[in-house]
């Protein structure tokens, strides 16, 4: 596809364009992954969002 | 499921995890045809082939006001309604508003190089979509700098209704000032000045753009509502072991 | 005396003390305007032309710092608990501290202007022209860093977040003041133009400022 006397400013800007896009998915990917390693591993602790007496008054089976 | 239950958190993730897939694939289809229409879009009689750039710095222009706005009527749910998920929705916006400001800002001098001969001018338009980013980093570094999520949602909520004032300012400062930037075509009275075989792949690329803004933010609030939750797990657990 | 005159004249008499901030921030603003200079190079006619720019500059960076001691100092010895529980509105105390602030520090600011003109060259009509925009914007740039220091008290080292939070919306004052300044010396644009447009600026502030403000104060301490 010829772009013209200008390509080369297209093609960084489109370029740019993917990097930020990229760059916002990887964000949202890895924090998620990172939030819910972090939140599993609590929980394989014992530990919930409850505190410990609400915990003792819960039916089992919920969090 | 009535719309207000979205207001619990717990729903709410269950409706992200439901809808986001779907919103996912929505969002590829839609870049796949815009992409498509963009390649076979004409050249401008003017511009030649640069005109390509311009379906990149339109959307981005609009999402990061559209942003913004999402920003402020969050803002008002969190002082008014005390809304949980208002929070959640104006702290994840944050991040994602400012990128896709600074993809404005960089496409529209990667345009105007070739265009105007310069890579910036301190015109109304760009000076005033320049202060938009500064302002969203402004946003940014209060979120971080408070330690409390809920004090903080509240504080930058004023600062999120006293910045909205640049919204109107960006949108009208073409009009009201003798600017480089070219003119409104798309959103005016009378209809877009654009021609259709530029216009359609346009519109469909601010769909897509679009599309994915809501898909990476509502993937964004349901990692901000974990780390909330991460959060009070780990005030318990440090209760606890203090009172133990 | 009313309760806002009282907390009027406390202000001031705090910043005019020793530690208070009134003849610090004009000696900010001497050190300012004298560093320009040096880092630009001695050429009189350069200076000149933007000696208006580099003394609304000079007036809005001193103002910024002094912007820290508004609110965060009472907070810290607890008699912003008093004014909260004051039988005055919110908004009408902060308002009093910021018109407060603005006597102590904004205006030593625009009576020094004409001064560091000299240093930079600029004549009488000139010098006039910027002390007139500084004396209509100062007031500006005080109650728009009211709500930037309202939006940081509870931080304790909010002084650098405050400046990044008030700068932008600074800006507009900035812009239309140097513009007035420069249409009365240069042209072409006539004075008033962006002279009504900077007195706006600033009776817009004086209206909105203390308001978020108090929102934001009230938002922060609960």
């Amino acid at each position: 596809m010829d772009l013209g006397p200008h390509a080369g400013f297209i093609v960084i800007a489109y370029a740019a364009a993917i990097v930020i896009v990229a760059g916002l998915i990887v964000w949202v990917v890895l924090d998620r992954r990172h939030l819910t390693r972090a939140v599993d591993e609590l929980e394989a602790k014992g530990i919930t969002r409850r505190s410990d007496e609400a915990r003792k008054e819960m039916p089992k089976g919920t969090s | 499921m009535p719309l207000t239950d979205l207001a619990n958190p717990s729903r709410f993730l269950a409706f992200v995890d439901a809808v986001l897939p779907w919103l996912a694939a929505a969002t590829l289809l839609a870049f796949a045809l815009g992409i498509g229409q963009v390649y076979l879009s004409p050249d401008d009689y003017q511009q030649g082939a640069t005109v390509k750039i311009m379906f990149l710095h339109v959307p981005a222009a609009w999402l990061g006001l559209f942003a913004w706005v999402l920003m402020s009527v969050a803002a008002l749910g969190t002082l008014v309604w005390r809304h949980p998920v208002a929070d959640v929705a104006a702290k994840a916006a944050a991040p994602i508003g400012a990128a896709f400001t600074l993809m404005c800002l960089l496409t529209g001098s990667l345009w105007g190089r070739p265009m105007w001969g310069t890579y910036w001018v301190w015109d109304a338009r760009l000076t005033s979509v320049l202060v938009l980013f500064l302002m969203y980093l402004g946003v940014i570094a209060l979120w971080r700098t408070i330690e409390d999520p809920t004090r903080a949602a509240r504080i930058v909520a004023v600062l999120t209704l006293v910045g909205a004032i640049n919204i109107p300012i960006i949108k009208f400062s073409v009009d009201w000032w003798n600017t480089l930037h070219q003119p409104a075509s798309v959103l005016r009275l009378g209809g877009s000045t654009i021609h259709p075989t530029i216009l359609v792949p346009l519109l469909i690329m601010i769909a897509a753009f679009t599309l994915l803004f809501l898909t990476l933010h509502l993937a964004a609030m349901r990692n901000e509502i974990l780390r909330r939750r991460l959060r009070t797990m780990l005030l318990m657990h440090a209760d606890a072991a203090a009172g133990a | 005396m009313t309760a806002l005159a009282a907390i009027l004249m406390r202000d001031m008499r705090l910043a005019v003390r020793v530690g208070g901030g009134a003849l610090i921030g004009v000696l900010f603003f001497l050190i300012v305007v004298t560093l320009v200079p040096f880092a630009i190079g001695p050429d009189l006619v350069l200076l000149a032309r933007i000696g208006p720019a580099i003394l609304w500059l000079g007036a809005l960076l001193a103002t910024l710092l002094a912007l820290d001691r508004l609110i965060a100092m009472d907070q810290e010895d607890g008699s912003l608990d008093l004014i909260l529980m004051a039988p005055v509105p919110l908004e009408l105390a902060l308002a009093a501290k910021a018109l407060a602030h603005w006597l102590s520090t904004g205006l030593p600011l625009v009576v020094a202007a004409p001064l560091l003109g000299l240093l930079l060259n600029l004549d009488p009509a000139a010098t006039g022209a910027v002390a007139l925009t500084l004396a209509a914007g100062t007031p500006a740039l005080t109650f728009i860093g009211l709500i930037g220091a309202a939006l940081t008290v509870a931080l304790r080292r909010g002084g650098l977040l405050l400046a990044i939070l008030v700068l932008p919306l600074t800006i507009p004052v900035l812009i239309f003041g140097v513009a007035a300044a420069n249409a009365a010396i240069v042209g072409p644009v006539p004075f008033g133009t962006p002279f009504t447009i900077l007195c706006a600026l600033t009776l817009i502030s004086i209206v909105i400022g203390p308001f978020a403000a108090a929102v934001a104060l009230r938002q922060g301490l609960d």
